[in-house]
């Protein structure tokens, strides 16, 4: 990913509505987002736009992922 | 250097409840009106807020703008300015009404009014019985109403400057507030918004503690740049503290989880609440929960690599019950302690959750400042609302639900001061030749230095300082050391380098920016703090103790007053309490307690 994007990425990561939601994205940056395939990056940074709330719903297992896409990264989320 | 200037009537800095309320306001009058934020409107932090909006309806049963009144000012501790908070309670019902109007999704009763909820704190009659005050959106209320407001905005054609960090104030040479300077995060450019009413809504500062319910934006933004132009900071050592968060996260652990019979322990494993309230034990209020955990901590029996935090334990519960009673709780602990509560226990820290102080304003959403021994003189074309602001109405102590309030009110009255101001001026003022100087030169110096300190660093040494002198329960002694520390702190942060030099979206450098204004935030409450000797709601001192002449550790006949700290000097003084309602009698002073 070229630097820009990676950094517009990276600052709707580390500044969400919720606390919550900022360690939960800050760390899967951190630690696990190097080692994606360029399509699970781009799936990340797509769930990376959604709200706090749906994405704190679905990082906390109160909702179910159900786009194929999307779930293996939220699966990412939850056990990071 | 050739900065562009960009020409609008008002320009406000937050897009959360204050700042959205405010623009529709200025956007509805007519006036080009512009909101900078780091961040899209509803992914601001009041979207974390669950609790609701208290407003005396009386959908459910009778209630008074009145007795709204006595409550806020009872929980204020008395430090609120009477004034200010009979205009908020008797404002209430209006800002909720518009708010339903603009399609907030309240919940209803059976016959469609908005329905509503006891909250801690809310009684009826003055304090006799709790009453239903709150009005809620399901547990997604700071969501909602942000939602309503954004698009209300959309609609009214307020101009949204999304991913913008406000940098300086600009003031003339008489001192009128002519606009901001703030910074494009996607081309790295400073650019002045020259402007005949500046609105600040820019939240709290919650980050300036290591233990903290808030999300990483809440650095004070406003407040380091009020401060930095010469406007003192309001009370602020006055901060909400919630007993259980995760250690090192931050993250809420519900007080039900005591409930539920939790307990307590510390480093010997003892459960040591039985010390501190031999009857309630672990379910005492918060406040002497918090005290006790804090005292454990501070003398040696604290766990951990560091010894500072506590124990929480569910172990000895049936998995099942854990599972039933206090869903989430395993979930969260697992995601942010890194444990599993039915296996270890969970480590707890009393966590910062509220700032009651903030930019001194008057109840019309003025940001005033002492002049010629005028303690309120107006700072012209300078307004502030919510979090960020001290009108004063929580005083020493916010009661829940209160919060999303003062916002809705504040707002719309500073936006309509705005509107009032501008319309009864002819035209901008001109900008001084050196507006974006200052703010061009602490850029280069981020930018250029080499051999300085890391941002990291330097946010943590302020985060630790805080909570470690400065946190729930206060000693005199940490307190004193705490002044000191958090002056050698200050000179860590003034000498910050980031490694990236790169001049479009350059997080490293926000995040240098930011911590610039939550050390402005960290010094005052700190100083502040350590003047404070009495206890008083949120700033308790184990040296103001509960005592026949000073029930509480409250002390009325020296200390009933607000503190300004000035960042020149890091000088102190004090401006009276406002005791005069608008139109009611006074809420007599009295000892607090429910």
């Amino acid at each position: 990913m070229e630097r820009a994007a990676y950094e517009r990425l990276r600052w709707r990561s580390i500044r969400r509505g919720m606390l919550e939601v900022d360690i939960a994205l800050t760390r899967f940056l951190d630690e696990q987002f190097q080692s994606l395939s360029a399509a699970e990056q781009q799936a990340f940074v797509e769930l990376a736009d959604f709200e706090d709330l749906e994405l704190w719903h679905l990082i906390s297992g109160q909702e179910v992922c159900e786009d194929p896409r999307l779930a293996p990264i939220v699966a990412m989320l939850r056990k990071s | 250097m050739n900065i562009p200037v960009l020409k609008f009537d008002a320009v406000i800095v937050g897009a959360g409840g204050a700042g959205l309320r405010s623009a529709i306001q200025l956007s509805e009058a007519g006036l080009k009106t512009a909101v900078l934020s780091k961040v899209f409107p509803t992914r601001s932090h009041t979207v974390a807020a669950q609790g609701g909006v208290a407003a005396s309806l009386g959908n459910s049963e009778e209630d008074h703008w009145r007795w709204h009144m006595y409550d806020t000012v009872k929980g204020s501790d008395w430090l609120g300015d009477q004034d200010a908070i009979e205009f908020m309670c008797k404002k209430a019902v209006e800002v909720v009404v518009e708010l339903e109007h603009y399609g907030m999704p309240f919940d209803r009763t059976d016959s469609g009014k908005i329905y509503q909820r006891p909250f801690g704190g809310h009684m009826s009659n003055f304090g006799e019985k709790p009453v239903r005050r709150s009005c809620a959106a399901a547990d997604r209320t700071g969501h909602a109403m942000l939602h309503a407001m954004y698009q209300r905005n959309v609609k009214a054609n307020t101009q949204f400057f999304v991913e913008w960090m406000a940098l300086d104030l600009i003031r003339d040479s008489e001192g009128h507030v002519v606009g901001v300077t703030a910074m494009e995060m996607e081309t790295g450019q400073v650019v002045i918004f020259h402007t005949r009413a500046t609105i600040f809504a820019t939240g709290g500062a919650g980050r300036i503690f290591y233990s903290s319910t808030n999300a990483f934006i809440n650095t004070g933004d406003g407040l380091g740049m009020a401060a930095r132009a010469g406007i003192p900071l309001e009370d602020m050592e006055f901060w909400q503290f919630h007993p259980t968060g995760v250690a090192g996260a931050g993250v809420l652990i519900t007080e039900g989880v005591r409930g539920e019979g939790g307990i307590l322990r510390n480093s010997n494993k003892e459960r040591f609440m039985e010390r501190y309230a031999p009857n309630a034990k672990d379910l005492a209020s918060r406040d002497v929960v918090s005290r006790a955990m804090a005292t454990e901590i501070k003398e040696g029996r604290g766990c951990g690599p560091n010894k500072d935090y506590v124990l929480l334990d569910i172990t000895h519960l049936d998995p099942a019950t854990i599972m039933k009673r206090l869903p989430g709780i395993r979930e969260i602990s697992i995601q942010f302690a890194g444990v599993d509560p039915i296996k270890a226990p969970i480590p707890v820290v009393p966590t910062c959750h509220y700032q009651m102080g903030g930019i001194p304003t008057d109840y019309h959403g003025r940001v005033v400042m002492p002049r010629n021994g005028d303690f309120n003189a107006v700072v012209p074309g300078l307004y502030a609302a919510g979090e960020c602001a001290c009108a004063s109405v929580h005083g020493a102590n916010r009661l829940g639900t209160n919060s999303l309030l003062d916002l809705l009110v504040f707002g719309k009255s500073a936006g309509d001061s705005a509107v009032e101001d501008i319309k009864g001026s002819k035209a901008h003022r001109d900008l001084p030749k050196d507006a974006a100087d200052y703010s061009l030169s602490r850029v280069a110096a981020i930018d250029n230095r080499k051999g300085g300190s890391s941002v990291a660093e330097a946010r943590l040494a302020i985060q630790r300082t805080m909570q470690d002198h400065a946190g729930v329960f206060r000693f005199a002694d940490m307190l004193k050391k705490g002044a000191a520390q958090i002056l050698e702190v200050e000179k860590q942060v003034m000498n910050l380098e980031i490694k990236d030099k790169s001049l479009v979206w350059n997080t490293a450098r926000m995040e240098a920016l930011e911590t610039e204004n939550l050390i402005e935030v960290a010094k005052a409450t700190m100083i502040s703090a350590e003047a404070r000797k009495e206890s008083r709601g949120a700033h308790v001192r184990d040296d103001a103790v509960d005592s026949p002449e000073f029930p509480n550790g409250r002390n009325d006949k020296e200390w009933l007053k607000h503190t300004l700290w000035h960042r020149e000097g890091n000088k102190i003084e004090y401006k009276p309490v406002n005791l005069n309602p608008l139109t009611v009698e006074s809420v007599e002073l009295k000892t607090r307690s429910y």
